[in-house]
């Protein structure tokens, strides 16, 4: 009946690197039935579902939707909270915002007054050099939660140091990653930023083990995943946390995780991590605002909301490739975190997609016309 | 404490629906808007190309390129009158112009073989040889009592498409 023979199986291992993009999409095209029947001139023209699709898309889709900033609730507004609101301004701006830069201050005198003799003066004592200065990153960064009175609830077993396994977290801002570190002095894989914060990452995170790429360089990838294998085979490392969606997501969704953290062969520990919005949305839009207006927004708010929990650890399963775990671990963050799911990969944020996913499309209207050309 | 919604004024609104026929409702029209501010990052009135190809479940679309000749340059007003076919209200006679006008490539009202093989070209790709798809055309077209020289117009794809039950519907979400 059917006649596969024809078609030319160039792309036979489409999309073997990526989950299915029509698990996910109601598309017009994969809802309907599979139609049947003679193929007459009304089902070539009839160019409907496609059509359908196109226009889905540009009235409303799943991948912009993921990186747009959420408007706070409007108020129900009135004249007597007015006044209400003013004081909140005054409060939040002139009292709570130069305190918060005064702790942040002395945060940041304590830590390099401590960081530096240590950094330099124990050269010869590497074990308690390492313990040191983890410590000092811990407090550096209870610091800066401190300074947007960060309301953080852990859930869970805290992570223990140990050779072998790797966490990973959904991304939300680089605050994910400050929030994580007061609590464990984590190995980080992050994208090289400019301006202060890049001096901050190849100076002292780099004494924590921290790993730096540059997502447009590709030769850095190769480098990159040596480095991660090495690392976690070192038993004094610190653990190494890694955020496979790639870049920062508006926390009501997840994208595609990249599989590198998965093929690492060691045991996977998922972290969710939930903000809660009712003061501030802790999405960084880093297309819109830098890390610094970020940062500054964050501490004129009252409070950032979140919660965080670490998930039992997950191993691959005999038969199981590296991307069909990583869409379960996924899966697992994003059912405790209570996101939506959507198959994209975040870097089309900085790039289109590829050709395949239309080949998969043509492939698939191919089939079935040659197929229903034959029935009788 | 103003959205962008309020930079439509009830008259702005009124003639879009006025545009459209009358196939969105206000709030419709109100949440495209919204959604038209949004892929028009550059602000410049219009969304180009690359803004629509930054849609990655537009961009994989067969149709993507053809669809964009179509979509070059429209202001809201015109935007909201392209997707009017696709709303619930819209009757099966706008559905079918529509598509007749996305074969209909040069605009002449009428639809050559080579304009079916181009669209065919496009939702079929590398996975058809260029005369098998002619093959196939020139059957079906036969089997219908044209031939591969006819020159179909919209009273023909009328014919052709008003039985069959046309799913061209997209909601537009409203908060």
């Amino acid at each position: 009946m059917s006649s596969p023979g024809k078609l030319n199986s160039s792309s036979s291992e489409l999309d073997l690197d990526r989950p299915n993009l029509e698990d996910y999409l109601p598309s017009g095209a994969s809802i309907q039935q599979e139609p049947h029947g003679k193929l007459r001139l009304r089902d070539l023209l009839d160019i409907s579902p496609t059509l359908t699709e196109a226009a889905g898309a540009i009235i409303d889709d799943s991948f912009t939707r993921c990186f747009k900033s959420n408007p706070p609730e409007p108020w129900n507004w009135n004249v007597y909270l007015f006044p209400l609101w003013c004081f909140g301004v005054v409060v939040r701006y002139f009292i709570l915002f130069p305190a918060r830069v005064l702790v942040l201050t002395i945060g940041w005198i304590i830590f390099l007054s401590s960081f530096i003799p240590v950094h330099f003066l124990l050269k010869g004592h590497d074990k308690l050099r390492k313990n040191l200065e983890r410590c000092l990153v811990e407090l550096i960064c209870s610091f800066f939660v401190a300074s947007w009175t960060g309301v953080v609830k852990y859930h869970g077993p805290r992570p223990s140091m140990r050779p072998k396994q790797v966490f990973v977290a959904n991304h939300t801002s680089m605050i994910d990653f400050i929030i994580l570190e007061q609590m464990t002095a984590f190995a980080v894989i992050m994208q090289k930023h400019p301006g202060w914060v890049g001096l901050l990452q190849s100076t002292i995170l780099e004494s924590v083990g921290c790993i730096w790429f540059n997502r447009s360089e590709a030769k850095d990838r190769e480098i990159v995943a040596k480095k991660l294998r090495d690392h976690v085979l070192g038993v004094d490392n610190n653990p190494l946390l890694i955020f496979p969606e790639g870049t920062c997501v508006n926390n009501h969704y997840t994208v595609m995780f990249k599989k590198g953290a998965f093929e690492l062969g060691c045991s996977v520990c998922p972290v969710a991590i939930k903000y809660n919005k009712i003061f501030v949305d802790a999405f960084w839009n880093s297309k819109k605002q830098s890390f610094t207006m970020h940062l500054l927004q964050l501490m004129t708010s009252w409070a950032v909301v979140c919660d965080v929990w670490y998930l039992e650890p997950q191993n691959i399963r005999p038969g199981e490739s590296p991307i069909e775990f990583a869409e379960r671990v996924r899966d697992i963050i994003s059912t405790r975190a209570g996101l939506k799911k959507v198959p994209w990969d975040g870097y089309l944020k900085y790039s289109r997609p590829s050709p395949k996913h239309r080949e998969r499309k043509q492939q698939s209207f191919a089939e079935s016309m040659l197929r229903r050309l034959e029935e009788k | 404490m103003g959205n962008t919604s309020s930079m439509l004024t009830q008259y702005d609104i009124e003639e879009v629906q006025d545009h459209c026929n009358h196939t969105f409702s206000q709030q419709e029209i109100v949440s495209l808007y919204q959604r038209f501010c949004q892929l028009d990052r550059s602000g410049g009135g219009f969304i180009s190309a690359d803004e629509f190809l930054s849609v990655p479940e537009f961009a994989v679309n067969p149709l993507s390129q053809r669809l964009l000749k179509m979509l070059y340059g429209l202001n809201f007003k015109e935007f909201v009158a392209f997707l009017s076919a696709f709303s619930s209200r819209a009757t099966l006679q706008q559905k079918i112009e529509f598509i007749f006008k996305v074969y209909d490539s040069d605009c002449n009202g009428k639809v050559a073989f080579s304009d079916m093989l181009d669209v065919l070209r496009d939702l079929t790709g590398q996975f058809i040889s260029e005369q098998q798809r002619e093959q196939v055309l020139t059957h079906v077209l036969e089997e219908s009592g044209y031939t591969k020289d006819s020159l179909l117009s919209i009273s023909d794809f009328m014919k052709t498409l008003c039985n069959s039950d046309l799913k061209m519907e997209v909601e537009v979400p409203v908060d």
